[in-house]
């Protein structure tokens, strides 16, 4: 039986897709079979990211009307066999699928995948109520600002109400330098105000970006960015990883030569 | 307050944490802007019987009690900071 994790952060924009694309191909990557659920309808970019935009047949909605089966909707990845998206409808809104809908799809797919991703949109309305409908675990994204950890922890304090029972912390674009100058707040900060255990810390990295531009995720390459992703991934599976330190710059730059 | 402290100014991301650790009281306590404003007429009205406010000054805010200072648990707490221009002392009490 499969565990199905949505991916979600209250406040737009801090890497919620970017997180969702590399962790299902990072899973993949680990041999898992994984499906990854674009659930923000009306503003898919999980394709795009992932690169498989051309090959779009059909979409989360036709599979919930019944327009198609699951299989016919499930694209399969350029580069890896066990992985496959299941892209949001772009001309529809959120209001055409329902929690309960979700969640029977999410069941079903369970049966036979190992992880179903959820992307879930920014916001507490509709899209994020389908999003953690069927979910097991949450992953909440987050950067080191203001605004987005205190997004954060409304999500928290959401998931809990409504019995998630395992919620884990990303936060991400960390950037080393400013940590240091006092000019950013570290994970542990942000750990310590929301009280929530930590599965990954990602440095903002200008991969991302890269990689975001040919629609190929990094995650397990050499960059930071990609090894802290591959982390995340392996503590998903139940692995115990240290973190890396980010905040030392000499410990930084030795971790790289032993790569 | 040590001198050392008077030079150094405090960092942004010790001024973020602050700010953070404030509005999160607040948003889990749930209180409303709405029932700030209610609480905050409501102290005015009984402390204009006694004295003379200044209604531009007045700070009240739900903050975090200091683990240190309530047994080692944290708990919210109501800050109020409220100038008195003048105290009514011929009022009829």
């Amino acid at each position: 039986m499969g565990e199905v994790i949505v991916i979600t952060s209250g406040k737009g924009g801090v890497g919620k897709t970017t997180s969702s694309a590399n962790i299902g191909t990072g899973l993949a990557k680990l041999n898992k079979k994984v499906v990854l659920i674009d659930t923000d309808i009306g503003l898919r970019n999980l394709d795009v990211v992932l690169g498989l935009e051309n090959r779009i047949v059909y979409n989360l909605v036709d599979v919930i009307e019944g327009n198609c089966k699951i299989k016919q909707a499930l694209i399969r990845d350029k580069r890896y066999e066990t992985l496959f998206l299941l892209p949001a409808a772009q001309t529809k809104d959120k209001t055409s699928v329902t929690p309960e809908q979700m969640k029977k799809l999410t069941d079903e797919l369970k049966q036979e995948y190992d992880y179903i991703i959820l992307d879930c949109p920014a916001g507490i309305e509709q899209g994020f109520k389908n999003a953690i409908a069927g979910a097991d675990r949450a992953l909440v994204v987050t950067t080191p600002e203001v605004s987005a950890v205190r997004d954060a922890d409304r999500i928290i304090g959401l998931l809990e109400a409504n019995e998630i029972k395992q919620t884990h912390l990303i936060v991400n674009r960390l950037r080393p330098d400013m940590i240091k100058r006092g000019d950013m707040m570290s994970s542990d900060d942000v750990i310590d105000i929301l009280a929530i255990e930590l599965i990954g810390q990602v440095p903002d990295d200008e991969n991302i970006v890269v990689a975001t531009n040919n629609g190929e995720p990094l995650v397990g390459d050499n960059s930071l960015a990609g090894q802290a992703y591959m982390n995340i991934c392996r503590r998903i599976t139940g692995e115990q990883v240290p973190f890396l330190d980010l905040e030392a710059k000499k410990g930084l730059f030795s971790w790289f030569k032993k790569k | 307050m040590k001198i050392t402290d008077f030079f150094k100014k405090k960092s942004s991301s010790d001024i973020a944490k602050d700010r953070l650790k404030l509005v999160l009281v607040s948003d889990r306590a749930s209180c409303s802007p709405e029932l700030m404003q209610k609480i905050r007429s409501d102290i005015i009205e009984v402390l204009s019987k006694y004295a003379e406010i200044d209604k531009e000054g007045i700070d009240i805010n739900i903050t975090n009690l200091d683990a240190e200072d309530n047994g080692g648990k944290s708990a919210p707490a109501l800050y109020a900071n409220i100038p008195i221009k003048n105290m009514n002392h011929n009022s009829k009490l």
